[in-house]
């Protein structure tokens, strides 16, 4: 017989509305993956709040180390190129 | 490494930690904290997940008994939050290294605590008002001030929180009001209710700041961010007047409007009913101990099959494929 | 019985089921297995509730003495409820719930499904909602029969206890009388009696998917659709009607 657990643990992401986002909501416990998603379901879209759900579990989200901050993060910060408002545009040109 | 070498990284630590608090930043799952804070939070979180849970029991008494459709409705959605409440808060404090299993194993053995608050029983309709407006009302002036926590994953399960508890409040003054212009029978109830409760909603909000003083870590890590006291008197200050609007009387002889503090004077707590009820001796500590062992214990087969119905699903489509 | 006597009556038995597996749905909150199904039953619970609410709101117009959905929830006899008995059997244990709520939403699916197509507007649209709902209460079900039945060796044991005893309770849901022929004629409501097959198709090829033997048993249970219940409903309206008994003048 298998051990007493409080099942496996998944990460839930919620779109609010068709073309939004997915947003992380919070983590329900589930058995298997259909399971995950009627859970996901009561717990975060009790008042409406969803009109899809992702359901991942846990151990398969990669998370980025803070103590690589510096290494991981800092090179984008002088790419200022990669900003419309790097630019300078003639005086007078429209639409652009 | 080297002893001195260790200490020298564990000071550099603790520096760039309590830098991070200092300009408020939120502190996330994966940063590097001081093994006091993890622990305090553990803590904390845990007791807030679990009077989540345990606060269903009290309002669970009476959902057969609500006395109309309307009724009986809000009470479920209300409970039914309590217990989503209770689910994000374990997922938070799931990010701080501890599992659900390991926080209900320390529920059960007595090492982790919950409210004392729901400790007491729930004796008629009223108490259902009671409880969504003292007891809720209590809980939501100290959630409010959580929001502003310093751990990432705590701060955003009491922002969700705060939003979905708006209605608790309401629905439990709801009630009062209702009852209270209601049959000599309903005033009754809801005076009964409310001389039950107003107290030991107060000491919701645990010892004086005399006896809890603001220095510790909680407050240095801004895990608290406002003291014991300063939130009761919030909470009094708004609730005499809902009290009296509808005809209620708190019952403190010496509640007085001070003008000089711009906050109510309220009587003596009682804390030796506090600490007795802490210590396991309040109307109910065994009887919601026992519910949730129980439940527990009889959900254990349904867990495991569902363990192993995967397991074997999962076997069945390895096998296949092979 | 005339006319409106007949379609009051259709409306209560519709609005009873809902309203009595409401009480015991309810009755999982703070019980069930795991936090998160602990939500779920909740859920199930509500939708109930708002379901007996449009059935017997519209049942009290139909009847036209001005009685709301809670005079007749809260002040009504026992005599004069009539769901099925097997909303209010005691929930007994998950296995039990889960075995009742597949019968019962594989049941509603059928039935509501052809109720929408009712030529009584009001009907027709609370079936369209409740359909809905009563699909996700149909897969739900499903899903817990499997994982029991084909889970380990005791919850196999449970769910094909749960299964065999509550058969028999079952057929009643099929039964096809007066009230239904009038009902059949006059709004086009389904006939209860022409889903059996289809419904044990549906619910024998899940249980066999779960592993689990499908009953042969022949003997049924029934009473509750015209008012003779077993010895539970008693005791849910003396619990769920206490407040308005007690208190006859008092609003809540």
């Amino acid at each position: 017989m298998s051990a007493d657990t409080q099942l496996e643990k998944w990460e839930v992401f919620i779109q609010s509305k068709p073309g939004a986002n997915f947003v992380h909501a919070g983590c329900v416990h589930a058995s298997d993956k259909k399971m995950a998603l009627q859970n996901a379901r009561d717990t975060y879209t009790r008042r409406g709040e969803g009109t899809s759900i992702w359901a991942v579990p846990c151990d398969a989200i990669v998370a980025s180390n803070p103590d690589e901050n510096d290494m991981f993060f800092d090179p984008a910060n002088d790419k200022t190129y990669r900003m419309p408002t790097f630019y300078v545009m003639p005086e007078g040109a429209k639409a652009i | 490494m080297e002893l001195q070498e260790q200490t020298t990284v564990q000071v550099d630590l603790l520096k760039s930690f309590e830098e991070k608090i200092g300009r408020d930043d939120a502190i996330e799952p994966k940063d590097k904290m001081p093994d006091a804070y993890r622990k305090h939070l553990i803590r904390q979180i845990s007791q807030h997940a679990h009077s989540e849970v345990i606060g269903m029991q009290p309002e669970g008494n009476w959902i057969t008994r609500a006395p109309s459709l309307r009724a009986k409705q809000i009470l479920l959605a209300k409970i039914q939050d309590e217990g989503g409440h209770g689910l994000y808060l374990y997922s938070a404090a799931e990010t701080l290294g501890i599992s659900r299993t390991e926080m209900i194993e320390q529920l059960h053995s007595g090492k982790a605590k919950y409210s004392n608050i729901f400790n007491y029983p729930a004796l008629n309709w009223a108490d259902i008002g009671a409880i969504g407006w003292l007891v809720d009302g209590a809980a939501i002036v100290n959630q409010v001030s959580l929001q502003r926590t310093s751990y990432g994953p705590y701060s955003r399960a009491m922002v969700r929180i705060c939003k979905e508890e708006s209605f608790h409040q309401r629905q439990g003054y709801e009630i009062m009001a209702k009852m209270m212009a209601g049959t000599a029978d309903q005033r009754e109830m809801a005076q009964d209710a409310m001389n039950r409760w107003w107290w030991p909603a107060l000491m919701m909000f645990g010892p004086h700041d005399s006896e809890s003083p603001r220095s510790g870590d909680a407050f240095k890590w801004k895990i608290k961010r406002q003291s014991n006291d300063e939130l009761r008197a919030k909470f009094i200050d708004k609730t005499v007047q809902q009290a009296e609007v509808i005809g209620l009387t708190i019952p403190d002889k010496d509640l007085k409007w001070n003008e000089a503090r711009g906050h109510y004077d309220h009587g003596p707590i009682d804390w030796n009913e506090f600490y007795n009820v802490i210590n396991g001796n309040g109307p109910c500590n065994k009887q919601r101990m026992d519910h949730h062992k129980r439940v527990h214990a009889e959900g254990a087969w349904v867990r495991e099959a569902a363990e192993a119905y995967r397991a074997k699903k999962e076997k069945q489509l390895f096998q296949s494929k092979n | 019985m005339n006319q409106q006597e007949v379609m009051f009556k259709y409306c209560l038995r519709l609005g009873d089921n809902a309203l009595i597996r409401s009480y015991r749905l309810s009755e999982w909150c703070s019980n069930a297995p795991i936090l998160e199904e602990d939500l779920a039953l909740t859920n199930f619970a509500l939708d109930m509730i708002g379901r007996a609410q449009a059935l017997l709101g519209y049942a009290g117009q139909i009847e036209g003495k001005g009685r709301t959905d809670d005079d007749l929830a809260y002040r009504r006899g026992e005599r004069s409820f009539y769901n099925v008995l097997l909303t209010e059997l005691p929930n007994q244990d998950f296995a039990y719930t889960m075995a009742r709520e597949l019968y019962m939403s594989a049941f509603e699916y059928f039935y509501y499904s052809g109720l929408v197509a009712s030529k009584d507007a009001t009907l027709a649209a609370i079936a369209a909602k409740t359909l809905k709902e009563i699909k996700y209460h149909l897969s739900h079900a499903t899903d817990w029969v499997l994982r029991l039945g084909d889970g380990t060796a005791e919850s196999h044991a449970k769910m094909q206890a749960a299964v065999d005893d509550l058969w028999p309770y079952a057929s009643e849901l099929f039964e096809s009388d007066t009230t239904d022929a009038a009902m059949i004629s006059a709004i086009s409501a389904p006939d209860p009696a022409a889903l059996k097959d289809s419904w044990v198709k549906h619910v024998s090829a899940i249980l066999k998917e779960a592993t689990l033997d499908v009953p042969t048993t022949m003997y049924t249970h029934t009473g509750g659709r015209n008012g003779i219940h077993s010895e539970n409903l008693g005791h849910i309206l003396a619990e769920m009607q206490f407040l308005p008994h007690a208190y006859p003048d008092a609003k809540w």
